[in-house]
């Protein structure tokens, strides 16, 4: 056991500070720190600068095109990425899809998507949850029937995140209805200018349009574009699930939010002082500091088993669950800071045309967007419940 | 000691639920909230005529003699359906100033146009540095031959935008944050030098920041006495604190009754999800929390009526540090238990959330009453 960092991981943390400084778009950053979603431009074009540098996808081999950092050293560059305000790339391509292709795709999907990844050139989003199938995603209906060297796929996806930007998504499909729900189940890649796929938004409880339906009428789809074995599908789902369920925790950012919430209690008044004097604000503010840092050193610890070969099961869950759980603490507590500000908003395309910013303080644009943004926090990936349940079985034997 | 309504508080609640069920389904209220006014003047016709703008006025200027019993009838049974019409604003806050504080021209030449809803009101009390203290007023009126010059910048005003007068709080002596010394005037939203920023609310409501800029107004602008305000902003902020704590109760009473049905009918693993112990155990709690904030709602009502300043100033403390919790817990779990459906705008369960979330913020959040109720209790 040890949590000292070496010379050359120093060495390390200030080449990751002086690359932020350097190349961090301001304008990204600023939407980042706020919690706004990002711009699609924006977002590739800061994808674009991380892969230039190699930095695109830190959990990849190396082969792939991945960093080869240590555990030590991921560690430090999520921390100064959580610090600078630095979006992390988009998990759908680099954190979902791409292990899925590395780990069970065929060479060819490997030359052919890998690279365009790193390079941000498609933009990917993920078709898992149906209507009828959320928690109970093995449930799901959208079928792909064999037609030749095409898969023919008719079905519905839905709050699939970004669809509107997309490229590419990958979906789940029932090519099986006769076999277990599970083993039924085929993993589809499909271009999304396919004729016969539309996207419908959802707008969301922010106002904003980040959510998606996406329908699929008679789509052709080549073979060659299913990954690994027909009615495997499932064994690849999971496994990407269990990717999802570790970054999911984004204790970084949170760790930037407290320090967000340092500044501004700060800048707020509270019964004629600053608010940073309140003590049940900063009560507050202090358990959630604290509970963070307990997630902080589990993941830790987790990553530290994973490095020395142990396998684990169900763990990721609780990452999850505590991870997410204070990320919607913190936005709580961020719309809080702001008293009465906390109550005007509209959603970003109100500001459009209008030679005005929103109202209030500058750090009062943002948080309320993100506090009802991250209400799903705890529904996706898993919702908390369902994980609660995943650790019981898994974990516990119950 | 009763807690049953009588016969004329039971006509009142039917009213006001028919009033709901005939005019806030969940279509017609998204619809109307995202029209420029946000409300209807149609319904406001409709609430004069039915004689509730006159509800909380005594019955020698036209009003009904209502206690703060019926107006928490009122609305909780208008926090079922989200109603989005100013009637906290025009007859509750403002309305309630100047019956208590107006002058008897003030008060013939206000109330019954409010009664007849023919006019609107605003209060605007809060500013950027005040957060939840009443008494923390930097806005100024200084005295300038027969009448005020008024300064300073009030903020989240709501329903600022339709309001033919808002009410000002402003400093005529003593330190920014002195209970002396504040003082308040009538002033048109149309005076010079009145600049008002308009927004949206995430409750679906309409509020504005306004900055006074030299503004000047008359003597018979000023409401009660000089420097005196301060007691009066209090009383009518208890009556809004119980006012909307009663909206909460409805509202929350509405989400999880929408929740309940939701989660019975939705399957999943070949099964309602409410047979799932762990959100059966969920929806219970969300159900105490609402039984009891109904509990701590109609206390205050009743207790509103006391003499005993201390003993109501607790009651008013802990039912909105309550009912604050209440709102928060039952607003996230609904959205939770929803799953996907939940994060939409398109379905109702948001906007319970959203409103319920400003509720727990307006006139002071769960720990600002939390201290309130230390400071009177130690």
């Amino acid at each position: 056991m040890d949590l000292s960092f070496s010379k050359e991981d120093l060495a390390f943390r200030d080449e990751v500070r002086e690359f932020l400084a350097t190349s961090l778009p301001a304008d990204v950053k600023d939407r980042c720190d706020r919690g706004l979603h990002p711009t699609k431009e924006g977002q590739i074009r800061w994808q674009k600068i991380l892969n230039e540098k190699g930095w695109m996808a830190p959990n990849w081999p190396k082969e792939y095109g991945g960093t080869g950092w240590t555990i030590t050293q991921k560690y430090i560059a999520s921390h100064e990425f959580g610090h600078a305000a630095a979006p992390i790339a988009l998990p759908f391509g680099v954190s979902m899809v791409g292990p899925v292709i590395y780990t069970f795709g065929n060479q060819e999907q490997k030359d052919k998507y890998l690279p365009r990844i790193l390079n941000s050139d498609d933009w990917w989003c993920q078709g898992y949850s149906e209507p009828g199938s959320g928690s109970d995603l093995a449930s799901l209906q959208t079928r792909a029937v064999r037609d030749g060297d095409h898969y023919v796929v008719n079905g519905q996806k839905i709050w699939t995140s970004f669809a509107q930007h997309a490229d590419m998504i990958f979906c789940l499909v029932r090519t099986d209805s006769s076999a277990k729900q599970q083993e039924g189940i085929s993993f589809l890649l499909i271009d999304m200018k396919t004729p016969g796929i539309t996207v419908k938004p959802i707008i969301g409880l922010d106002k904003e349009h980040s959510l998606n339906e996406v329908f699929f009428d008679d789509v052709r789809v080549p073979v060659e574009n299913r990954i690994g074995e027909e009615n495997k599908g499932w064994t690849y789902a999971k496994f990407l699930l269990g990717n999802e369920r570790t970054g999911i925790a984004r204790v970084a950012r949170s760790k930037r939010q407290v320090e967000r919430l340092r500044e501004i209690a700060g800048l707020e008044r509270s019964g004629g002082k600053p608010l940073a004097e309140d003590q049940d604000f900063m009560n507050k503010l202090t358990r959630i500091e604290v509970d963070l840092m307990a997630v902080e050193y589990t993941e830790l610890r987790y990553l530290s088993m994973i490095a020395n070969g142990k396998a684990l099961t169900a763990e990721p869950s609780l990452l999850k669950i505590k991870g997410t759980e204070i990320q919607q603490r913190l936005t709580s507590l961020l719309v809080e800071s702001l008293g009465m500000y906390g109550a005007p908003y509209e959603a970003e395309r109100a500001y459009e045309g209008r030679n005005e910013a929103p109202v209030g303080p500058d750090y009062a644009h943002g948080p309320m967007a993100e506090h009802l943004y991250l209400r799903a926090a705890t529904i996706y990936g898993g919702s908390n419940e369902i994980q609660r349940n995943i650790v019981s079985k898994m974990v516990l034997g119950l | 000691m009763d807690f049953e309504l009588s016969d004329e508080q039971n006509m009142l609640k039917d009213s006001v639920e028919r009033f709901v069920k005939d005019n806030y389904s969940p279509e017609s209220r998204a619809k109307l909230a995202d029209t420029e006014l946000g409300f209807s003047k149609d319904h406001w016709k409709k609430m004069a005529e039915l004689g509730w703008l006159g509800l909380p006025f005594s019955e020698d200027v036209g009003g009904f003699g209502g206690t703060a019993v019926e107006t928490a009838i009122m609305m909780e049974n208008m926090g079922s359906g989200l109603v989005l019409e100013p009637f906290l604003s025009t007859v509750i806050m403002g309305g309630g100033l100047i019956a208590e504080a107006g002058s008897k021209s003030q008060i013939e030449a206000i109330i019954p146009e409010v009664i007849e809803g023919n006019m609107m009101l605003a209060f605007a009390y809060a500013e950027p540095q005040s957060r939840f203290d009443l008494n923390d007023v930097e806005t100024s009126a200084a005295k300038s031959g027969d009448g005020y010059v008024l300064n300073g910048h009030k903020s989240v005003v709501y329903h600022a935008t339709t309001a033919d007068k808002i009410i000002v709080s402003a400093r005529t002596s003593g330190g920014s944050r002195d209970e002396a010394g504040i003082s308040l005037f009538i002033v048109d939203n149309n005076a010079s030098g009145l600049t008002r920023r308009d927004y949206r609310t995430i409750d679906g409501q309409r509020a504005a920041d306004i900055k006074l800029d030299n503004v000047k107004v008359g003597t018979d602008a000023l409401l009660g006495d000089e420097g005196g305000a301060y007691p009066v902003i209090k009383n009518v902020t208890d009556r809004t604190i119980a006012a909307l704590c009663a909206e909460a109760v409805g509202a929350m009473r509405t989400a999880n009754n929408i929740t309940n049905e939701y989660i019975k009918e939705r399957k999943q693993f070949g099964t309602p999800i409410g047979k799932f112990q762990v959100l059966q155990h969920r929806m219970v709690d969300m159900y105490m929390e609402a039984e009891q904030s109904k509990s701590m709602s109609d206390m205050l009502a009743m207790k509103l009526e006391l003499d005993d300043e201390d003993e109501r100033r607790k009651a008013v403390a802990a039912a909105k540090a309550q009912i604050g919790q209440a709102a928060k817990f039952i607003g996230e779990q609904s959205i939770q238990l929803h799953g996907g459906m939940g994060m939409t705008d398109e379905y109702s369960i948001g906007h319970y959330f959203k409103r319920l979330t400003t509720i727990e913020m307006l006139f002071g959040n769960t720990d600002y009453h939390f201290k309130q109720y230390a400071a009177l209790a130690s």
